[in-house]
């Protein structure tokens, strides 16, 4: 007798589909001309167009970073193609009507249906697909109130000067070799802006779904919280299956004023390759959110279920006297994949304070590392930091890593850090199967039990999806 | 209500049940007695269908919960707890993370399930699991901490006394359930096993000694010895294994 039955085959990654449309793409490869076609593609201004060709020289002098506990094989940065969209799409289309409905129906299938029948209620949705933002459901009722939820293309010509003076402040070009390929190449993403004292009536999402073979994604998001006002923003990702990597760079700023709140959650299941470890996304993300005013706030929320590999620190700047920021993350590894993940929280201001959950789970032969800043400057008198590290194991061949990594300037911090090392056995799944409890249900209340803190920190209907999605993976493992 | 027929398994190589044989009716206490290494424990794991062993032969039918015989030994771990067999088991397995409350919830709620009745949510459970623990008269503290991993020793077992009665299987096999309890705690258990038993439901304990079985008085006593039951008694030869050891049965047996 063992755990093993057929009701825990190699489950499906059931975003694995491929769209079929017909695509404007670039060349493959990346030079100055190809940069320039992306800033004229998407009729820039030119300062966007001077920022994009700094960015690419500088990032022509950089190596990339190789510090991470990641095994990588050689990027071929000129063997990727830098911009595709589906033809007749380089601007974003006036109306849904304009959309290929095929595209609309790869929405619907992945649960995010854009028309106006269907659209998901209570939250706007912007939806990018490979180089381009398709569509943003629910802009005319944000835009009574003064939100601005549109494509970052879209505001790079409709809000320029917003753009101007945000873009790239939270996270400038040369902060790493992956913010400087991005900025000189991202093709779209979302912007938001909320206006002074404006809570956002409804939560705000962008769904970003990778199609077109060889193609890399870029997207860029910058999402701005004016005095007083606050957003919830959700993300999440997915991919076909392939048996090529594909590269994913992103960059995320996010900027709270006076008071402002800023609630960002991420749901990353990009294709991960295959059990042997054969495709999958190569996800380099950079994300900072900077606690600019006062009493400011930024709640880091992801989960990240997907990719070959995972690069990804979600940071805070804590700038403004007694801002907050906080990073609770679930990472998940199963088959070959692996993850370097973690957050930095750079403490400047007085009384500021950031909290700090993470929780890794690693499976079969994947490896999981956590990594992490807590950084108390000079001014930083009073600041508090607590941090809580808990790796679960499923298997014996898999790793878990953490390096947690603790700055203080100052003698007037509190700062905690809790680790934990834990492992899900054949003799707990037994003892809960004992009780009636099926394996699924077992792992299902371990994993809930393990990833509490953090799964009841996203909204609702994402919380479900994201405890369907870690059950599911983990099926795969135990199986 | 338990019929187990020249039962046989083994583990890896080595062959540990060697044709166990016994009936145990609704309303009876059944206790299983034995030297080390005889088997007792193994015959309460396969009997729930834990992963290491391998039935090589026999067939352990239970009348359960649903009123009709079924065949253990096809089933699913879970769905031998389902149909209404309970293992107390002598070292329970730590389950860090997973909140008590929240275990024995999910527990009750998929035997719900299985039932066709409506699932508690968390108030409702939090009343019945309040009468449970009042009328054993412990555990309540327990229901806080995470399964099994806060508890002590005594705590633990006492845990396991709660399951069983959020559960009510129909067959308990309890699994050297007095080890590690002091006094006052092997009273508080075997009370509480005492309670909990009724003309509906059923005992199998496996003990080394005397002290449980004292408190909760077994109908019939089994004596395991190489992987099979040699001697079935009454409970007057509790004393006599007490006094004398298992040798002098062992030898007969054998003869």
């Amino acid at each position: 007798m063992s755990f093993t039955s057929s009701r825990f085959h190699q489950k499906e990654y059931d975003a694995g589909f491929v769209t079929k449309v017909d695509t404007d793409e670039f060349p493959v490869g990346l030079s100055e001309e190809i940069i320039a076609l992306i800033s004229e593609k998407k009729e820039e201004p030119d300062f966007m167009l001077d920022l994009r060709m700094k960015a690419y020289r500088y990032w022509q002098k950089q190596v990339e970073p190789q510090w991470a506990d990641l095994d990588i094989e050689p990027i071929d940065f000129q063997g990727v193609r830098y911009y595709a969209v589906p033809k007749n799409m380089d601007t974003a289309p006036q109306s849904l009507e304009d959309v290929d409905a095929e595209i609309l129906k790869t929405f619907e299938k992945l649960g995010i249906p854009l028309s106006e029948q269907k659209r998901l209620t209570g939250v706007a949705v912007d939806a990018v697909f490979d180089s381009v933002s398709v569509g943003t459901t629910h802009q005319k009722e944000l835009a009574e109130h003064g939100v601005i939820f549109c494509s970052i293309s879209e505001a790079v010509r409709e809000h320029p000067a917003l753009v101007k003076k945000y873009l790239g402040k939270v996270v400038p070009y040369k902060d790493n070799f992956y913010t400087a390929l991005n900025t000189a190449v991202f093709s779209d993403g979302s912007f938001c802006y909320i206006p002074k004292g404006v809570k956002c009536p409804m939560d705000l999402s962008t769904y970003f779904r990778i199609n077109t073979e060889g193609t890399g994604q870029f997207e860029r998001t910058l999402v701005i919280a004016d005095s007083g006002s606050s957003v919830s923003y959700l993300e999440g990702c997915t991919a076909p299956q392939r048996d090529e990597n594909q590269l994913h760079a992103a960059v995320v700023e996010l900027w709270a004023e006076d008071n402002a709140s800023i609630k960002y959650a991420t749901v990353q299941n990009w294709y991960a390759g295959n059990r042997e470890g054969k495709g999958g996304i190569y996800n380099f993300v950079t994300k900072r959110g900077l606690c600019s005013g006062v009493n400011s706030h930024i709640s880091w929320t992801q989960v990240e279920a997907g990719s070959a590999i995972t690069w990804k620190y979600p940071s805070c700047v804590l700038k403004g006297d007694n801002s907050r920021g906080e990073f609770y993350s679930v990472a998940l590894t199963n088959n070959k994949m692996q993850a370097d993940t973690g957050t930095k929280m750079i403490h400047i201001g007085k009384n500021t304070s950031s909290y700090i959950i993470s929780k890794g789970i690693s499976a079969q032969e994947s490896k999981n590392s956590y990594r992490g800043l807590v950084k108390m400057g000079k001014g930083a008198t009073g600041a508090r930091n607590f941090t809580q590290c808990d790796s679960m194991l499923v298997g014996d061949k898999c790793v878990a890593n953490t390096y947690p990594v603790i700055e203080n300037q100052n003698h007037t911090t509190t700062i905690e850090h809790e680790a934990s090392t834990s492992k899900i056995s054949e003799d707990q799944l037994y003892y809960l199967n004992s009780r009636g409890l099926s394996t699924e249900q077992a792992v299902s209340l371990m994993i809930n039990g393990f990833c509490k803190e953090v799964i009841q920190k996203l909204p609702l209907e994402f919380s479900v999806e994201a405890v369907k999605l870690l059950e599911m993976k983990l099926e795969e493992s135990v199986g | 209500m338990l019929t187990i027929k020249n039962l046989s398994a083994k583990t890896g190589d080595t062959q540990i049940l060697k044709g166990v044989n016994l009936d145990v009716q609704a309303g009876s206490k059944h206790a299983i007695m034995g030297p080390n290494g005889s088997g007792k424990s193994t015959l309460a794991k396969v009997l729930s269908g834990h992963p290491d062993y391998e039935v090589t032969s026999g067939e352990a039918w239970l009348e359960g919960t649903k009123g009709e015989r079924v065949n253990l030994l096809e089933l699913e771990a879970f769905e031998r707890s389902l149909h209404g067999l309970f293992i107390g088991f002598q070292y329970p397995v730590e389950v860090p993370g997973v909140n008590n409350l929240e275990f024995l919830r999910a527990s009750f709620n998929s035997l719900c399930e299985f039932h066709g009745s409506a699932p508690l949510d968390e108030e409702e459970f939090k009343v019945f699991i309040a009468e449970k623990t009042s009328s054993l008269g412990f555990g309540e503290p327990f229901l806080a901490r995470d399964l099994n991993a806060d508890l002590s020793g005594g705590e633990k077992k006492r845990n396991e006394i709660i399951q069983l009665s959020v559960l009510n299987p129909k067959l308990a096999v309890m699994d050297e359930t007095d080890s590690g309890l002091d006094v006052d705690a092997l009273r508080e258990v075997g009370g509480a096993l005492n309670n909990l038993h009724h003309s509906e439901n059923a005992y199998i304990m496996v003990t080394h000694y005397e002290r449980l079985l004292e408190i909760v008085k077994p109908d019939f006593v089994h004596v395991f010895h190489d992987g099979k039951i040699i001697k079935t008694a009454d409970r007057s030869i509790v004393k006599e294994i007490d006094e004398k050891g298992y040798d002098w049965l062992i030898e007969k047996g054998q003869s």
